[in-house]
């Protein structure tokens, strides 16, 4: 019974903080709370039976993404708009809120349609239970030796999939340093750029 | 009360995805872009934690006695799809930067007007 209730008040958190960030226009804060939710998330990955996943989300979630955002908003901040503004979000002219709304809704009426017969929370008898997990549950320990089922599935029965992940870090890695590693033009110096004259 | 404890999480997950998707289309900050990104990809990384959690299950991990666990299997696949997800958010990050270079804005509607008044 108290899982569920931690359950709800986290979920009900994130949500609060999610609606925040939509709503504020500070960058620095917005940043700030997508790390508080990245934590929370780890934490109700905890409740919900995962801590490896909450190991992985807090460290590389919370910890890993905050600080590159960080060194983003440190890179692009205008200095134009006085020290204050350096990090305010400027109001979106061209977008009106009533399309996207529509989108959002329709798209959102349509997903909770389709929990209608999802199997319940927590439901043991699911269909996701039943097949593939009880082999993983059932033979972990002979097939590989190792207690934590999800390392075994990760480097062992998955071990190619593994493999996989980290050609896209790999690649992801070599793709930042070719955009932004190497020659690195002091701001103010004249780039080959079309219209990039006004950052003075 | 049932029929409510047993969707509450999907939801609630529908919700997050929602809000991420709206703060995609309708901010015009790249930064905020992404952060909508983010929260898109958290909220779909708890609907499949979710579809794995067994009531009164132990964490996947095996102990003496313990004879009901969790589903590992989407543990393993969230655990591979939150890296891939950093990986993803620093390439994107690293874009926004070279973006600033080029047009000195990170205003999409600023970006849009300069790429047409050339």
């Amino acid at each position: 019974m108290i899982d569920i209730l931690i359950n709800v008040t986290l979920l009900a958190f994130l949500a609060i903080t999610s609606v925040a960030i939509l709503r504020m226009t500070n960058l620095f804060a917005i940043v700030m709370l997508y790390g508080i939710f990245s934590l929370l998330s780890a934490g109700l990955f905890v409740v919900m039976d995962a801590p490896d996943v909450a190991f992985t989300e807090a460290a590389v979630g919370a910890g890993i993404s905050t600080v590159l955002m960080l060194a983003t908003l440190a890179l692009t901040r205008s200095r134009k708009r006085g020290h204050e503004g350096d990090y305010e979000e400027k109001p979106s002219r061209a977008h009106r809120p009533w399309l996207p709304l529509a989108v959002v809704g329709i798209t959102g009426t349509a997903l909770v349609y389709g929990t209608w017969d999802i199997p319940g929370f927590g439901d043991p008898n699911a269909p996701a239970q039943t097949h593939v997990a009880r082999y993983y549950i059932e033979n972990t320990m002979s097939d590989t030796g190792v207690p934590n089922m999800v390392t075994a599935v990760l480097a062992s029965y998955r071990g190619f999939d593994t493999l996989g992940e980290v050609a896209v870090v790999f690649t992801a890695g070599v793709a930042v340093l070719l955009l932004i590693g190497g020659r690195r033009p002091k701001s103010g110096a004249k780039v080959k750029s079309e219209g990039g004259e006004d950052e003075a | 009360m049932d029929f409510f404890i047993d969707h509450y999480n999907y939801w609630v997950v529908i919700f997050l995805m929602m809000v991420g998707l709206y703060t995609v289309i309708s901010r015009g900050n790249l930064i905020k872009k992404i952060i909508g990104l983010n929260i898109f990809q958290v909220s779909v990384f708890f609907l499949y934690i979710s579809v794995g959690t067994v009531e009164g299950g132990a964490a996947p991990i095996l102990t003496d006695g313990i004879e009901l666990y969790s589903n590992p299997l989407p543990h393993v696949l969230i655990l591979t799809a939150i890296v891939v997800g950093v990986a993803m958010t620093a390439l994107a990050l690293a874009l926004v930067v070279r973006i600033k270079e080029s047009y000195g804005t990170i205003e999409e509607d600023e970006i849009h007007e300069l790429d047409h008044s050339l």
